[in-house]
């Protein structure tokens, strides 16, 4: 199958390995995956902090970006969330609604890198290696926006070698949200608090989840901890062997 | 006859409790520092949540209630003029007086004047959101009337010169312990040994409460549901104490927002099934009082209606923020906020706390007089998924947050610096050229990482690095890397 990544602007710039792994999973199972080298950003956080008329340039650009892939994944609950249920919606908000409708139907064939590989391509095992002790955190936005259930865990359970350990209070957010974090720092940090709390009770070297900002947010409260546990995407430890 | 009405009104300033002193940050920052707090809210909000799945989990049809409580809440207030009017005509023919208030400040005066009348200097009152909203209390205090709350939760509250933190459960920012030290310093009439023992604060409460129900002459009530087609009120609670007030005293007042109404007897069935499971976690609540007008020879003899408006219709004129008012009040989603479990309910500054609260009181107020609520959320989703009419706050949030924007933005000459970072990124996420050359120029992040993390960085990113470490930014982005592998073929 020919596959369109959506890297996420974030994991572009920051996480490049989780993209790469990404094309690595899709790869090895094998399929095709190009990269439009025309995206940017999906517009969430303009939508989600109040700025969607910013946010309209950016939904246009996925469109009009996406629109000639049948099957377009990114390893991302909360973007592909943000393509789902807020694309066609802020288009409409402003009176746009041909772009509305475009947007659905690319958003209908946009999915979450654990929907694409067990609802799509119908797979559970992908051949992955991972021989470490992991907590899994669902992320508010892949649970609740998408209904990815657990899809990520059918995963991660049939990772040789992976010694996958249940996280107390696991689908607690984690106090990112966006700007969130840094609008309400102090509620944020309590909520990351917790969360570290829970990961650290588990024994777990590595934290892992579907997405890399909610990620970045774990993990850079235990960096700063020093709590020796680190943060891996899901795509990342598919890709092991 | 043609007039342009303009915007309907907010609830007017300097009455009532729907803003806080300061901002949801700044207050929240107060209550993360109280550990007592914090560890009542854990306790409390931890308990109800599992007594809520419990029951819940127990009804085979719950999505299909929540669909139904939803639709007839999107149908009620489609037509509201007509269901308040049938409400009015019906209490009306069953022998009470309907009363309708544009805010705070007139349901205030309708009342006090109401009490004035009978002569009375003290009243009994059920626990009732609106009459927190428009400072009842207060109000009759200036004009020399005494309200006594008789909810619990209420009386914990109002004895300890306090604020209800919870739309259900007011008092549960207090644990036992203080409580009984409420208690034992406000009731004149306490033993001494009083002990935290739940039975000896219920049985204390009861004793004091006592002498107010046999010997006040008016009642002032809230309602949960008033149904038009036959002008019947319903009250929903758990200790008595609202029979009490509804039964014994001579003159009834209840104060109502205008969107609790409901067309039919039929509807109320499928909020009665919701309501008790969302709130106290219960299959059914103990009491469940209800009344059409006054019947001669049985309970109060003389009953007034006051319909409050206080912004509801500003709310009700913003499509996307209406369904902030299908709200029945049960505070489902308070219990599962995991913000709210850390900050309480004082913090949002309004009586009406927690997720719901922070899409109802801008609206109520307008969104630049409660500007930081709608931001007080991590968009996690929990509220919506425990709402029993399904109202989606999260989307909520959101539409309001533009609205805030829109208006600052229509209002004010000078951009601020936030909607300026926001109309940047915009301008260079909207080219992918413009894009990779801003992730180059990220790069220079490298700089100030030591070991791979970043542990200060500039405003307005600062907020960040204070509890967080920020990653340092990769040599090569994905795109770089992709083109280096792949070329630019796609």
């Amino acid at each position: 199958m020919r596959i369109a990544l959506f890297a996420t602007c974030l994991a572009d710039t920051l996480f490049p390995d989780v993209p790469r792994a990404t094309v690595t999973v899709l790869e090895r199972l094998g399929h095709e995956v190009v990269f439009p080298l025309d995206q940017t950003c999906c517009g969430q956080m303009h939508v989600n902090t109040g700025y969607q008329r910013n946010a309209l340039p950016l939904i246009s650009r996925y469109v009009e970006t996406f629109e000639p892939y049948e099957v377009i994944v990114a390893p991302s609950g909360s973007c592909v969330g943000s393509i789902a249920h807020q694309h066609a919606m802020v288009a409409r908000r402003h009176g746009d609604e041909r772009l509305a409708q475009r947007a659905a139907a690319v958003a209908r064939r946009t999915y979450e890198l654990s929907q694409l590989l067990v609802d799509v391509l119908g797979v559970e095992n992908v051949g992955a290696h991972y021989p470490h002790r992991v907590a899994y955190h669902p992320t508010c936005h892949s649970l609740r926006l998408l209904r990815v259930g657990d899809r990520p865990l059918r995963l991660l359970r049939r990772v040789s070698g992976i010694d996958l350990v249940p996280l107390p209070d696991a689908e607690v957010c984690c106090g990112f949200g966006g700007t969130f974090a840094l609008k309400n720092s102090d509620v944020s940090t309590a909520m990351l608090a917790d969360k570290m709390r829970n990961v650290l009770s588990t024994g777990a070297e590595v934290c892992t989840a579907g997405d890399s900002s909610c990620l970045m947010h774990i993990g850079g409260g235990l960096s700063r901890l020093r709590a020796g546990v680190r943060t891996l995407h899901l795509a990342e430890i598919l890709a092991s062997t | 006859m043609s007039a342009f009405l303009g915007m309907p009104a907010y609830a007017p300033r300097g009455v009532g409790h729907l803003r806080g002193d300061e901002p949801f940050p700044a207050a929240a920052r107060h209550a993360l520092g109280d550990a007592q707090l914090r560890r009542n809210l854990t306790k409390a909000t931890t308990t109800i949540r599992a007594k809520r799945a419990s029951v819940v989990a127990e009804l085979p049809d719950w999505e299909e209630l929540r669909a139904a409580g939803h639709s007839i809440k999107t149908a009620t207030l489609r037509d509201l003029d007509q269901h308040l009017e049938r409400l009015e005509s019906e209490v009306t023919a069953n022998g009470g007086v309907v009363h309708w208030a544009r805010d705070a400040g007139d349901a205030n005066a309708i009342v006090t004047r109401l009490v004035r009348a009978t002569g009375a200097t003290e009243v009994v009152k059920i626990k009732s959101m609106v009459t927190d909203e428009i400072g009842l209390n207060g109000a009759l205090a200036a004009a020399g009337i005494a309200a006594y709350e008789t909810d619990l939760a209420e009386l914990i509250v109002q004895l300890g010169h306090d604020r209800p933190s919870h739309i259900l459960v007011p008092a549960i920012h207090r644990n036992r312990a203080e409580i009984r030290d409420i208690f034992l310093r406000e009731m004149p009439d306490v033993e001494p040994g009083l002990t935290d023992e739940p039975a000896a604060l219920a049985e204390a409460a009861r004793r004091h409460l006592r002498r107010k129900f046999l010997t006040a002459t008016v009642g002032i009530s809230g309602v949960n549901f008033a149904i038009a087609e036959t002008g019947t009120l319903c009250v929903l609670e758990s200790e008595g104490n609202g029979r009490m007030c509804l039964t014994l005293p001579q003159t009834l007042i209840t104060v109502m927002g205008i969107e609790k109404v409901i067309p039919t007897w039929a509807d109320l069935g499928v909020f009665l099934q919701l309501l008790p499971r969302s709130s106290t976690g219960e299959r059914m609540n103990p009491y469940t009082s209800m009344w059409t007008g006054v019947t001669p020879g049985d309970g109060p003899q003389t009953f007034h209606l006051i319909l409050v408006d206080n912004g509801r219709t500003a709310a009700l004129a913003d499509p996307a923020g209406r369904p902030a008012l299908h709200c029945i009040r049960c505070s489902a989603c308070l219990n599962v906020c995991p913000v709210y479990e850390r900050t309480g309910g004082h913090a949002y500054g309004s009586v009406y706390p927690g997720p719901i609260g922070a899409v109802l009181s801008p609206q109520l107020t307008g969104i630049e007089e409660n500007a930081s609520l709608p931001y007080a959320s991590s968009l996690c989703g929990a509220c919506y998924d425990a709402c029993p009419v399904k109202t989606n706050i999260p989307e909520l949030l959101v539409h309001l947050r533009a609205r805030h924007v829109e208006e600052a933005r229509a209002a004010k000459r000078v951009p601020s610096a936030e909607a300026i970072t926001m109309a940047a990124a915009s301008w260079v996420m909207s080219s992918p050229g413009r894009f990779r050359a801003a992730q180059r120029a990220g790069r220079a992040g490298r700089l100030v990482s030591r070991a791979g993390r970043i542990g200060s960085l500039p405003p307005p990113l600062a907020a960040w690095t204070r509890t967080r470490d920020a990653p340092e930014p990769p040599r090569q982005t994905f795109r770089q890397w992709w083109r280096a592998e792949r070329g630019d073929l796609r």
